[in-house]
């Protein structure tokens, strides 16, 4: 009875609402509204997905890591090789789960399933999108770093507890991708564009530091590497995970709010004449 | 299997050829690509790190272990990507194997037809992965050519079953499922980036199950010339064997959910 006396209140300004222009309201907690409901009914592709952090640290960590010595990480300190790839992979983790729930996913919703069509029908506009799409692939990457992170202190390899800070790192990643996922959906004209998607993923999968440091590279292709997205974010989980904290961090998580910001910028921008012609 | 010798089934290879040379350009990155930078990542910087660690790997430089490693799981996902997805599209989204079989094609000559073409493009991609390999000095011994059909026949080992078993399924949902639960795990398991020896014995099971342990063995042994993988002529008819069953179990039952879901 209450619920009903109770005045509505003004929409509640998040940070990411101001953003994106036009300001959002509460429309796009109703786009993750949705999501939830929809996904709901397959929440067996959700637990599945927890499984993936155990079977990546038995196999690459302790199986490859049995093949390989101690990894110097600065500051005349070495690991073992499961504690230096465990942070990485959470790292590549995020970037994937944001990047496939922000361009398959939504390209589907946008071009076939006409989701977003059906959305716009309604008080909704094209920012409550954007920004709700971007918040539902945030919230799963606080999940799965969650449960990642859980998993990683089961098999013994969180060393302090500036650990938890690798949640919100993981966060951090999932929104710098989410952004460029869903900016870069909007240039695709079809599915055969998407092997540009996995042509940007899988050599910064493999090359930005998760499964070897870049010292073993020439200095050039060391350079590279470190202007990368994803290398910002396994810096940023290692230094956390091995409890080996500094005030440079602040420079990579700047880049990585950066990125997400202005890419979700532009994705709004795009989307608007896209999606209301 | 009468159906191999009728014409129909080359119908249906015909038909998947006609696609794929319009769509060709897409799988540039996945056939060249992808394998140069796996070997790359894999077998030169993870590499570089097993030198200094335990040094040799089953009697082998760890680019000459994980060369053939990657080779044949390269095959055998491929082959179990295209073995759910497109299965569907067929029988469900596009409706290709109805219209197939309301000619004088049979259901046999669609499922056939279908892992003859996963065969043909696995003989093609393994072929120009053993090429990229080579050149990056990951195979060390001529013999490495008998590789490319072990990763074929890795390939049909985990397709018959797939093909078989999505055919009979209502959506997609499911897929996502085998894939992180059935093939993921076959993927990081089957002694494709270590030895399967180096598992705890629980576990260990799962890779004498696992098509692609079988493939990768048989390609370990072809590529490093008897070095390391399967060595003896016992080692290599059995993992033919096993594989040679998966194909066989796959197809009986192939043959006859084909028949079910196309004939009604």
């Amino acid at each position: 009875m209450t619920a009903v006396a109770t005045p509505r209140r003004p929409a509640r300004a998040t940070v990411l609402a101001r953003l994106v222009p036009g300001g959002v309201g509460r429309g796009s907690w109703r786009v993750v509204e949705r999501n939830g409901v929809a996904y709901s009914r397959q929440w067996y592709v959700f637990l599945t997905g927890f499984l993936e952090p155990a079977l990546y640290l038995l196999s690459i960590g302790i199986g490859v890591g049995g093949l390989v010595g101690k990894i110097p990480v600065g500051g005349g300190q070495s690991v073992s090789y499961k504690e230096f790839v465990a942070p990485g992979l959470m790292a590549a983790a995020a970037m994937n789960g944001a990047v496939l729930d922000t361009t398959f996913n939504f390209f589907l919703k946008f071009k076939y399933a006409h989701t977003f069509d059906a959305m716009l029908a309604t008080p909704l506009r094209v920012a409550d999108v954007a920004v709700g799409e971007t918040t539902w692939a945030l919230l799963r990457g606080a999940l799965y770093s969650t449960v990642f992170l859980l998993t990683m202190l089961v098999f013994g390899l969180v060393e302090s507890w500036w650990a938890i800070l690798a949640i919100p790192g993981g966060l951090l990643i999932g929104f710098a991708f989410a952004g460029a996922g869903i900016m870069g959906t909007t240039f695709m004209r079809s599915w055969l564009d998407f092997d540009f998607v996995n042509l940007a993923i899988i050599p910064m999968f493999l090359f930005s530091a998760v499964f070897f440091p870049i010292t073993q590279y020439p200095d050039v292709v060391a350079t590279i590497v470190r202007l990368t997205p994803l290398y910002q974010g396994v810096v940023l989980e290692r230094a956390f995970v091995l409890g080996d904290v500094s005030w440079i961090l602040l420079v990579h998580a700047a880049y990585l709010f950066v990125m997400g910001a202005v890419c979700l910028r532009i994705a709004t921008n795009r989307l608007a004449p896209l999606l209301q012609p | 299997m009468p159906a191999i010798t009728h014409a129909p089934v080359m119908r249906v290879l015909e038909r998947e050829w006609v696609v794929w040379r319009r769509l060709w350009r897409g799988s540039v990155f996945s056939y060249v690509v992808a394998p140069v930078l796996y070997l790359a990542a894999m077998g030169l910087g993870l590499g570089d790190l097993v030198q200094k660690g335990t040094g040799d790997v089953a009697g082998v430089s760890y680019l000459d272990f994980v060369t053939p490693g990657l080779m044949a799981a390269s095959a055998v996902m491929m082959a179990a990507g295209e073995s759910l997805w497109p299965v569907m599209a067929g029988v469900k989204w596009m409706g290709t194997y109805h219209a197939a079989v309301s000619t004088p094609i049979e259901s046999d000559d669609v499922y056939i037809g279908t892992l003859l073409w996963t065969g043909v493009r696995t003989l093609l991609s393994a072929t120009i992965f053993l090429a990229i390999a080579a050149v990056l000095g990951g195979v060390p011994s001529l013999w490495g050519v008998a590789a490319i059909p072990a990763a074929v026949l890795g390939a049909l080992a985990i397709s018959a079953p797939m093909v078989a078993w999505a055919v009979t399924q209502e959506s997609d949902g499911p897929f996502a499922v085998v894939m992180r639960i059935v093939v993921f795990p076959l993927f990081l398991f089957s002694g494709t980036f270590f030895p399967v020896s180096r598992l705890p014995d629980a576990i260990e099971w799962i890779a004498f199950l696992s098509p692609l342990w079988h493939a990768v063995e048989l390609c370990r042994g072809a590529t490093t010339g008897g070095a390391a993988g399967a060595n003896t002529l016992g080692a290599v008819v059995l993992h033919v064997v096993v594989l040679g069953t998966w194909i066989a179990v796959g197809v009986y039952f192939g043959v006859r959910t084909f028949r079910r879901v196309l004939t009604q």
